[in-house]
C-alpha cells in the first residue's frame, strides 16, 4: 500500500545506556532532512527524546496507553545498552518519574511493537557500555556481545515476525537507520535482508574497505607509521576496514566523511565485541612482524606472499607519500621539496 | 506544601529527574538526581592510555568531540607535546563547530519548543512562537537542520565524522588539510554565516558581537520586528515573561579557558563572583555525601577520585557527585565563559540581574556570533603542508589532566598512568558542575539553587517554569555521571 494510503506508522524512540550519539547523528541526515524523510514515509514520531515536547508525565501516559493495547506500535526504537546492573536488579537506569528499572519498561514495550529496532551497537549487542568489565551489566536488545539471547531471547520476534533489526554502528550513520525505516515502510524488509548478526545487508554486505581511499597504498603494502601519514592503516595502525561490514567508504559521513578520510584506522564498530579489540585500538597486532588479523575471506598464505610480493614492486611515489601528511609525488613527477 | 517528581526531561541530553517541594505556589526546595549510570571511570582501568581516545568520546553524543579533546590534552600533559599551529588550528576549529552546532541544537531544538506549550496559547506572542518553534512541526526545525547538517560538512572533511571521532590526538589531528579543502572550509563558513545573519540574527555577526551593554542590545532588539530574527523574537518572548527574573543560582561562575592559539587561548580561564580571579585546579574536590557511591571519609581532588558504585548509602539521591572549586558551588557554561572573558554586554547583564535563564540563553548565542568569526581565522590561518600533527611517546609512569571547555561549560579530564597503563581516570563534566546534588555542609547544586521560587500554576503536572530553567543550562546528562 502506498505511504499516503495507509495509517501512519507510530515510532517509539527510547534511550537507555548509551550517549545519545545515534541520535545526534541522524540528526545529520541531509537530501532530505530527518523530519522530511519520516514525514515522506508516513512515520508519526509518538516520542523522541531529543525531538518531542512532551516529556514527564505525558511520556508516562504514552507508554502506558502502549502496554495497555490502546495505543498502536509499529516501530519502537531503543538506543543505548539495555542495563541490567547492579546485580541483575536494574537500578542502574531507572526510568525518571518511575520506581522501575528502564530495561522492564524495555522488556514489555517490545512485546507490543511490529518492530523492534536496535539503533546503535549498544542497543544491539552491548557495544561500548560493556566495555571493561562491563560494570554496568548492559547488553543488547537479543544480544549479548556476539552471543544470541540479550534481553530478550533467541526466539523473540517482532509481531511482524521478524528478530531485532541490529542497526549496528558506533554512532550509526543517519541514512543506515532510515533506509531501513524506509524499507519497513514500504514491507519490503525481510528477514532475508538481515545479515548473521541481524544487521540490514544494505549497508553489512560491504566492507569498510571498499572504496577506501587508502587502497593503493594497501594494494602495495605501503603502510602509515605514525598520525596523519598517508599510507595504508592495516599494517601498523590498527586499521579493521577489510574486515568490518559496513558501507563508510562508498556512502561517507558528514558529507564527506569516513574514518580513514579522517587518518584514523576503522575499528570494526559495527561488529559484536568491537569494545574490547584485545589489544591497543590503534596498534595493530603482529605475530613475526604478520599482523593476526588478516582481510575477510583471505587465505593468510596467500596474503602473506602477495604482501611480499607487492611490497617488493612498492613504487617510489607510494613509498614516500605513505610517510607524509600530504601528496609529496605526485603521480608521474618526481621527488619534491617538501 | 507539596512534594512532585519530575521526568524524564524531553528535549535536554540523557536522563534526568527532579524532585520538588512546593509551597504557595513556589518551588521551597529542590533535589536533581542523575538516574543512569554507566561506568566509563571504570571501563578507562587498566586501557592502554591512548585507547582511551576511543573510549571518552562514547561518554557522550554531543559533547563527543569536546571528550576527545580533553583526554588529547591530559595525554598530551603527560609527554609535555604541543601540537604545531596546524594542528592547533584544526583542532579549534573541529571543536568550534561541534560547540556552535551544539548551541544552536540547543536554541531551536531544545530549548524554544518550551514557548510553543498550551500553556502560553494565551500570550499575545503565541501564535507566531507556535508557527516558528512548535516541537517537529514549527518552520524553523527543519530549516536549521538542513543548515546544521551542511555547517557540519567541516567535520567531515576534518575530523573523518561526527560523533566519535579519532581525529584529535594528544599532538593534533590525523587529517592534514590540502589547499582545495581550505577552500572548502572556508566556502562552508560562509554558507552558515549567511544562514546565521539572516534568520537567526538578523544582522550581521560583527554587530552582534559589537553589543556591549543591556542597553545596546535592548536598543538594538527594537530596530526591526521581533519576528524579523529568531534572536530577536526570543529577546521579545523574554521580555514579556522575565526570564531575567527566572532560575538564578549563586552567581559564581568559571571557565577553564579554551581554544589554544599560540599559548594564549580565545576564551581565558578564570572566575567571576563580581570580581575576575584565577583558577587553580588544585581546589577542586568531588564530594559524594549524596551519590550512590562508596562513601570515603572526605572530598577528593580528581587524581584522587574514586568512583565505585553503591545503593546503600542512606543521603545518597543521585549519581552524580558534587564537584566545588575551593568549596563554592559554581556554574559553568557559556554565560560563565564570556562573562569570565569579559565580554562588556554579558558583564553588564550579569551586573544587573546574574545568572538566569534568559542570560544564559544570550550567551550562547553571542559565542555563535563569536565562535564563528574565530573560525574563520583559523581557517584561513591554515597552512597546507605544514605539519598537523607532532608525535609523542606516552611515558610508563606519569599523571596528567586535560581541562577545556565543552558547549555546556567546564570540562576536565584527570589520568594517572602506571606501567604503562591507565590506574586512574576521573572526569569532571560540566553537568556534573551544574546538575550536582548536596554537598556534606548541605549546599545545594546550581540547578538545585536555580529553581527555588520557580512559579508553579494550579494544576501544572511539569511546570513550565521548572522546563526553562532546567533547559536554560542546556544539561548534558551523558556526561554528567558518565
Amino acid at each position: 500500500m502506498h505511504n499516503s494510503l495507509r495509517q501512519p506508522l507510530n515510532l517509539l524512540w527510547l534511550q537507555s545506556g548509551g550517549c545519545g550519539g545515534c541520535s545526534l547523528s541522524l540528526l545529520g541526515a541531509e537530501s532530505p532532512d530527518l523530519l522530511t524523510t519520516l514525514q515522506a514515509a508516513g512515520i508519526h514520531l509518538l516520542s523522541h527524546p531529543s525531538l518531542s515536547e512532551a516529556g514527564g508525565a505525558g511520556l508516562h501516559q504514552l507508554l502506558q496507553a502502549i502496554i495497555d493495547g490502546d495505543m498502536r506500535l509499529d516501530l519502537l526504537c531503543l538506543e543505548g545498552a539495555v542495563i541490567q546492573g547492579p546485580d541483575g536488579s536494574g537500578l542502574f537506569h531507572r526510568l525518571s518519574g518511575s520506581e522501575r528499572p528502564m530495561r522492564d519498561w524495555i522488556r514489555e514495550l517490545a512485546q507490543r511493537a511490529e518492530h523492534v529496532i536496535a539503533v546503535g551497537s549498544c542497543a544491539a549487542y552491548g557495544g561500548i557500555t560493556s566495555g571493561g568489565g562491563n560494570p554496568s551489566e548492559a547488553c543488547g536488545l537479543q544480544y549479548q556481545g556476539n552471543k544470541i539471547g540479550g534481553l530478550l531471547t533467541e526466539e523473540f520476534r517482532g509481531r511482524a515476525g521478524l528478530p531485532v533489526i541490529n542497526i549496528a554502528g558506533c554512532p550509526v550513520h543517519p541514512n543506515w537507520v532510515l533506509e531501513t525505516l524506509l524499507q519497513i515502510a514500504e514491507e519490503e524488509l525481510t528477514v532475508n535482508e538481515l545479515d548473521d548478526f541481524n544487521r540490514p545487508c544494505s549497508y553489512a554486505d560491504h566492507l569498510v574497505h571498499h572504496g577506501c581511499p587508502r587502497n593503493e597504498y594497501y594494494e602495495y603494502k605501503a603502510s602509515a607509521e605514525k598520525s596523519s601519514d598517508l599510507g595504508c592503516l592495516m599494517e601498523n595502525m590498527g586499521c579493521l576496514g577489510t574486515q568490518a561490514h559496513a558501507d563508510c567508504n562508498t556512502r561517507l559521513w558528514n558529507g564527506e566523511g569516513s574514518c580513514l578520510r579522517g587518518g584514523y584506522a576503522c575499528i570494526n564498530c559495527t561488529s559484536p565485541g568491537f569494545e574490547e579489540p584485545g589489544h591497543s585500538f590503534t596498534r595493530t597486532p603482529k605475530i613475526a612482524g604478520i599482523p593476526i588479523g588478516l582481510p575477510t575471506d583471505m587465505p593468510k598464505a596467500w596474503f602473506v606472499a602477495l604482501a611480499s610480493l607487492s611490497k617488493a614492486a612498492t613504487p617510489v611515489r607510494l613509498k614516500n607519500n605513505a610517510h607524509a601528511d600530504h601528496i609529496r609525488v605526485a603521480p608521474g613527477n618526481k621527488v619534491k621539496g617538501k | 506544601m507539596s512534594r512532585r517528581i519530575i521526568g524524564p526531561f524531553n528535549r535536554v541530553e540523557g536522563d534526568l529527574e527532579v524532585q520538588l517541594q512546593i509551597d504557595d505556589g513556589r518551588v521551597s526546595e529542590a533535589r536533581v538526581t542523575s538516574p543512569l549510570y554507566r561506568g566509563f571511570e571504570q571501563i578507562l582501568q587498566g586501557k592502554d592510555p591512548m585507547d582511551a581516545l576511543v573510549y571518552v568520546p562514547r561518554i557522550c553524543g554531543i559533547c563527543s568531540v569536546a571528550q576527545s579533546v580533553a583526554a588529547a590534552h591530559a595525554l598530551a600533559d603527560v609527554q609535555g607535546l604541543t601540537p604545531p599551529p596546524n594542528g592547533e588550528r584544526s583542532g579549534n576549529l573541529i571543536l568550534g563547530c561541534e560547540n556552535v552546532a551544539d548551541h544552536l541544537t540547543h536554541f531551536y531544538l531544545f530549548f524554544m519548543p518550551d514557548f510553543a506549550r498550551e500553556v502560553y496559547r494565551d500570550a499575545v506572542w503565541f501564535p507566531a512562537a507556535e508557527a516558528r518553534f512548535r516541537a517537529i512541526e514549527g518552520s524553523a526545525a527543519r530549516q536549521v537542520l538542513q543548515a546544521r547538517a551542511e555547517f557540519m560538512h567541516l567535520l567531515g572533511l576534518l575530523a573523518g565524522k561526527w560523533p566519535h571521532s579519532l581525529a584529535l590526538q594528544p599532538g593534533g589531528t590525523t587529517r592534514a588539510i590540502e589547499i582545495q579543502e581550505k577552500a572548502r572550509i572556508i566556502a562552508i563558513l560562509s554558507g552558515f554565516r549567511q544562514f546565521l545573519q539572516q534568520t537567526l540574527f538578523g544582522d550581521s555577526l560583527e554587530n552582534v558581537i559589537a553589543l556591549d551593554s543591556a542597553a545596546a542590545l535592548e536598543n538594538w532588539a527594537g530596530q526591526a520586528a521581533p519576528t524579523s530574527s529568531d534572536f530577536r523574537h526570543f529577546l521579545h518572548i523574554a521580555d514579556d515573561l522575565n526570564l531575567q527574573n527566572l532560575g538564578r543560582a549563586a552567581d559564581q561562575f568559571m571557565s577553564y579557558g579554551v581554544y589554544p592559539e599560540r599559548g594564549r587561548r580565545l576564551f581565558t580561564a578564570g572566575i567571576w563572583n563580581g570580581a575576575a580571579g584565577t583558577l587553580d585546579q588544585t581546589g577542586i574536590r568531588e564530594d559524594i555525601s549524596h551519590s550512590w557511591l562508596h562513601q570515603q571519609n572526605r572530598a577528593k581532588h580528581p587524581f584522587d577520585g574514586v568512583t565505585l558504585p553503591s545503593l546503600d548509602e542512606a543521603d545518597a539521591y543521585s549519581w552524580c557527585k558534587a564537584p566545588r572549586l575551593n568549596g563554592q558551588v559554581m556554574e559553568v557554561g557559556a554565560l560563565a565563559r564570556q562573562v569570565v572573558n569579559a565580554h562588556p554586554l554579558i558583564r553588564d547583564l550579569v551586573a544587573q540581574s546574574g545568572g538566569n535563564v534568559r542570560n544564559r540563553v544570550i550567551a550562547r548565542l553571542l559565542e555563535i556570533a563569536l565562535l564563528v568569526v574565530a573560525m574563520e581565522g583559523w581557517a584561513r590561518a591554515l597552512r597546507p603542508k605544514d605539519a598537523f600533527c607532532a608525535q609523542g611517546k606516552i611515558p610508563e609512569d606519569a599523571q596528567g589532566y586535560g581541562m577545556i571547555e565543552a558547549a555546556r561549560g567546564s570540562l576536565g579530564h584527570w589520568l594517572t598512568i602506571r606501567k604503562g597503563r591507565i590506574l586512574n581516570y576521573q572526569i569532571i563534566a560540566p553537568t556534573t558542575w551544574n546538575f550536582s546534588p548536596r554537598d556534606a555542609q548541605g549546599a545545594p547544586g546550581a540547578l538545585e539553587q536555580a529553581l527555588i521560587d520557580a512559579p508553579v500554576r494550579d494544576g501544572e503536572k511539569d511546570p513550565v517554569s521548572v522546563q526553562h530553567i532546567v533547559r536554560s543550562f542546556d544539561p548534558c546528562m551523558a556526561c554528567t555521571v558518565h
